[in-house]
């Protein structure tokens, strides 16, 4: 028996030109929550992925429990005792609990003796561990708090000692969090190791032991975490010092710029996602809109941009209406001053196998100043794309190379300096940080509260709530697809955290 | 985090991977001429000397690309914008209508130099037509596009048969053609071009369209990577969901794209028609439209790559024409096998040789390893 659940040693991997991981040296002690910090690119992923078999690296050993161990497959790895929740569940959506745990572990053509073996099984893990889950409920009627329940479940039916969570808290309200965390001690105190991906300092702070830092494929530093700091690691995690608070005056609001009134959108399926939303944004303000993922913000925003129809409700752009019930252009929009950033930059923002100058004119390029005659003008596009790779600090300085070869937050200097240089009055802003790293996300805190003091309107959508809290003058929370309360930026973590989770709270039930 | 994918140099992934495809192909391919109890060699003798052995041999083989160009670019234009044109066929018979009616109409009145304008538009005009309707169902009905066009074929087909019975046959004619048109129906040959280089066109129907043929592709890179159109069509096909935030119109641009890639697939029916057979005869597209489809994903949709894929199947088809006629024991199906090889190897199975190349590649230069050092850091 080894002091060590995993140890890593010299693990290098190189995805052809990119060498995602080198030198990867690790100890994670056994029955500890260890987390591994960094930002996105930084390598963590492909690490996990190693160690989890789906990857193979090109050097370097795996010990789990002291012993080599050969993971050339998933299957390799659940037979060395890891198990691994992924950052997007992969549960089969219309199986019950039950046959998600038991798929591929069903030990024999007839379903039978399986079912009742497992059933025994899952009863006597949800009493050891205290993960309440009713088998035969059929996954995609439970909540993403529950459903994750059920991929930790999955691990430990396989007999897990060692469990990898990928940023496991994305999809979760804080309450639920909470309750992953609470899942996580009680794994621990089981004898269970816990390797926890993250990138959010607060996490770690709050429940690792220890934790180790990744920055551009290599592995920084590793801390206890009761000796560190949030500064410390943040510092590690970018390789210099970094301003985590955003600092900003106060707001002067002015003129409505936009008026959102009665709002509601069905999806395809017809199910209500925004439920007869009001709101105004003024000038000089930006309002901030809290909530889960998947409770009706996306919609509100792709129906106001003109992307989705609305089914009834008006929308008021300058005072003059958009058509948001019928034949909305996201173009004509974009020439009446509503600029828009959208929450997927991958599929929707950008187009990732553009180069930066074509992609730092979509949704502008029917401009005239893009176009000779009857062709565009390529050096015009260029050298506009030029002047905006300057102005953001857009890096590499390529407006050639190909976009999905920049990193996330530079991805999004392009959309945001696409968006943001047209002088826009409305700016709709969707997760402007959503897998960018530390670094940038100062730079882009910082233009989108200039925007706000050129007096622009600005409303802003985003699941992490620290970012809502930052930047917003007033927050609105969302949840199944209404706003259940308006709130200053100075409310509790606690009291938001109610809200977003559909209990109508006051303070004191915050407390 | 994605998976990064490795970056090859240019030569390697422009040239390297295509080769090392057409040569497992043409390998395979030897090993059933063996099986048949044939030289592999014989045939392959037989295959390259008869494709460009003599300047009339040469002319058959451009004579064969010219057509293959332009139902390439047709399958190309629509593979921009994300639609999978295999209507190809249909599109290109049902241009022949263009051909033959302006042929008929004025070959007696017009020289050809006024007739072939007369004659392109026409092709493309009912090329066109034929390609909007299923373009047409997709903008506005969502039908699938493979499903509408592949059933249009033999829509075409079937209108083809009835309008050359009751509609082009002279009377009294018992064969399903229109009557052979005057000099005014008939393209010039392109001696001239053959003689700068020494060579003799022979009995060749090598003809001006070839000329037509590379226009169309300059056009088509113009079209895709110079203007606003094809900007656009480019957004919808590398992703619908940005398109729609750009605030592209989806059905224009869908139903727009159709009609050009339509138009080029009618445009092919000018070189056998007005440069072969100086009539429109019964399926005078012969699976033109089809091997397009095979020249699109082997030229990479690109017209640079459009043009040498489709002097490659040129090639296969006048020099597989050789090997049956030289040795008898191997059929024109055999041909067919050699094409479906080519088609499955370069087209389909594209891939398949790319992880062992890349390795071979990025791990033999050094020059590539340091690049990966320094990006990694």
């Amino acid at each position: 028996m080894s002091e060590l659940a995993i140890e890593l040693q010299g693990i290098d991997k190189s995805f052809g030109l990119v060498h995602a991981n080198r030198n990867i040296n690790l100890k994670v002690r056994k029955g500890t929550i260890h987390g591994i910090i960094g930002e996105n690119g930084a390598g963590k992923s492909t690490l996990m992925s190693i160690l989890y078999g789906f990857y193979q690296a090109d050097h370097g050993d795996i010990l789990v429990d002291g012993r080599k161990a050969d993971i050339r497959d998933p299957n390799a790895a659940i037979a060395a005792g890891i198990g691994m929740v992924h950052q997007h569940f992969m549960l089969v959506e219309n199986f019950t609990v039950l046959e998600n745990i038991m798929l591929g572990a069903e030990e024999s053509q007839i379903l039978n003796a399986g079912i009742t073996k497992a059933r025994a099984e899952l009863k006597r893990l949800e009493k050891e561990y205290a993960l309440e889950v009713d088998p035969d409920a059929v996954i995609e009627e439970l909540p993403v708090g529950i459903q994750q329940r059920v991929e930790i479940l999955k691990a430990l039916y396989r007999r897990a000692d060692i469990l990898i969570l990928d940023e496991p808290t994305g999809v979760l309200t804080p309450a639920e969090a909470d309750h992953l965390f609470r899942i996580l001690e009680q794994l621990k105190a089981e004898g269970k190791t816990v390797l926890l991906i993250t990138h959010k300092l607060r996490e770690i702070m709050a429940i690792t032991d220890e934790v180790s830092v990744m920055r551009r494929g290599e592995m920084v530093a590793t801390r206890t975490t009761k000796e560190t700091s949030v500064e410390e690691l943040a510092e590690l995690m970018v390789g210099r010092r970094v301003l985590l608070r955003v600092e900003k005056g106060e707001a002067k609001p002015a003129d409505v710029k936009l008026s959102v009134k009665n709002l509601t959108v069905r999806d395809s399926r017809g199910v209500t996602m925004v439920d007869d939303v009001s709101f105004d944004i003024r000038a000089g303000e930006i309002v901030g809109i809290a909530g889960v993922a998947g409770n009706g913000q996306s919609e509100l925003l792709e129906a106001i941009s003109g992307i989705r129809r609305a089914k009834s409700g008006t929308v008021l752009l300058n005072g003059k209406p958009i058509d948001v019930t019928g034949h909305a252009d996201p173009a004509e929009l974009r020439k009446r001053g509503l600029a828009h950033v959208p929450e997927d930059r991958h599929h929707v923002g950008l187009v990732l196998k553009f180069e930066e100058s074509e992609n730092a004119i979509l949704g502008y390029h029917d401009d005239p100043k893009y176009r000779k005659g009857m062709l565009l003008d390529i050096d015009a596009i260029r050298a506009d794309a030029e002047e905006k790779i300057a102005a953001y600090d857009i890096r590499p300085p390529n407006p050639r190379l190909k976009t999905a070869n920049f990193s996330g937050g530079n991805q999004q200097k392009i959309v945001l300096a696409r968006e943001m240089e047209r002088d826009p009055d409305v700016l709709v802003i969707g997760q402007p940080t959503r897998g960018v790293d530390v670094g940038a996300i100062e730079f882009i805190h910082r233009r989108i509260i200039e925007m706000r003091d050129q007096g622009k309107a600005v409303l802003l959508v985003s699941v992490e709530l620290d970012e809502i809290r930052a930047l917003s003058d007033r927050i609105l929370v969302m949840f199944a697809g209404r706003v259940v309360g308006e709130r200053t930026p100075d409310a509790s973590e606690g009291e938001l955290g109610l809200l977003m989770a559909g209990v109508e709270g006051r303070k004191e039930a915050a407390e | 985090m994605s998976v990064p994918h490795a970056k090859l140099p240019g030569w390697a992934e422009y040239g390297l991977i295509p080769l090392v495809n057409l040569a497992v192909a043409f390998l395979i391919s030897g090993l059933v001429v063996l099986i048949v109890g044939e030289s592999p060699l014989e045939a392959a003798y037989h295959m390259i000397n008869g494709a460009f052995g003599r300047g009339e041999y040469i002319g058959f083989t451009l004579y064969y690309t010219t057509t293959f160009i332009f139902t390439g670019l047709a399958v190309a234009v629509a593979f921009h914008c994300g639609l999978f044109n295999i209507g190809g066929e249909g599109q290109a018979y049902i241009g022949g209508i263009g051909v033959a009616l302006a042929c008929l109409s004025f070959d007696h009145t017009l020289p050809w130099y006024l007739v072939f304008p007369i004659a392109i538009l026409g092709a493309a005009f009912f090329g066109a037509l034929w390609a909007l309707i299923p373009g047409w169902l997709l903008a506005r009905r969502g039908s699938h596009i493979v499903i509408t066009t592949i059933m249009f074929n033999f829509i075409a087909a079937s209108l083809m048969n009835y309008l050359l019975n009751k509609v082009f046959k002279p009377l009294g004619s018992m064969s399903l053609e229109t009557r052979t048109f005057d000099a005014g129906g008939q393209l010039p040959k392109l001696d001239w071009l053959m003689s700068i280089f020494g060579l003799s066109v022979g009995t060749a129907p090598f003809n001006i369209s070839f000329l037509l043929a590379l226009l169309a592709a300059f056009g088509v890179w113009v079209l895709i990577w110079r203007t606003r159109l094809g900007y656009e069509m480019r957004t919808m096909g590398h992703s619908p969901a940005a398109a729609r935030y750009a605030g592209i119109k989806e059905a224009k641009i869908i139903v727009i794209t159709m009609m050009i890639s339509g138009g080029l697939a009618g445009m092919m029916a000018l070189n056998p028609i007005m440069g072969e057979q100086f009539r429109m005869q019964l399926d005078f597209v012969q699976g033109a439209g089809f091997v397009g489809i095979a020249v699109a994903l082997m030229g990479r949709s690109h017209p640079a790559g459009i043009i040498p894929a489709a002097l490659l199947f040129g090639m296969l088809y006048q020099g597989g024409a050789e090997i049956s006629f030289e040795m008898p024991s191997i059929s024109r199906d055999m041909i067919v096998i050699i094409q479906g090889l080519v088609i499955l190897f370069a087209g389909a199975l594209e891939h398949m040789f790319r992880p062992a190349i890349t390795r071979l590649v990025l791990g033999l230069s050094p020059k590539t390893r340091n690049v990966a050092a320094t990006k990694g850091a």
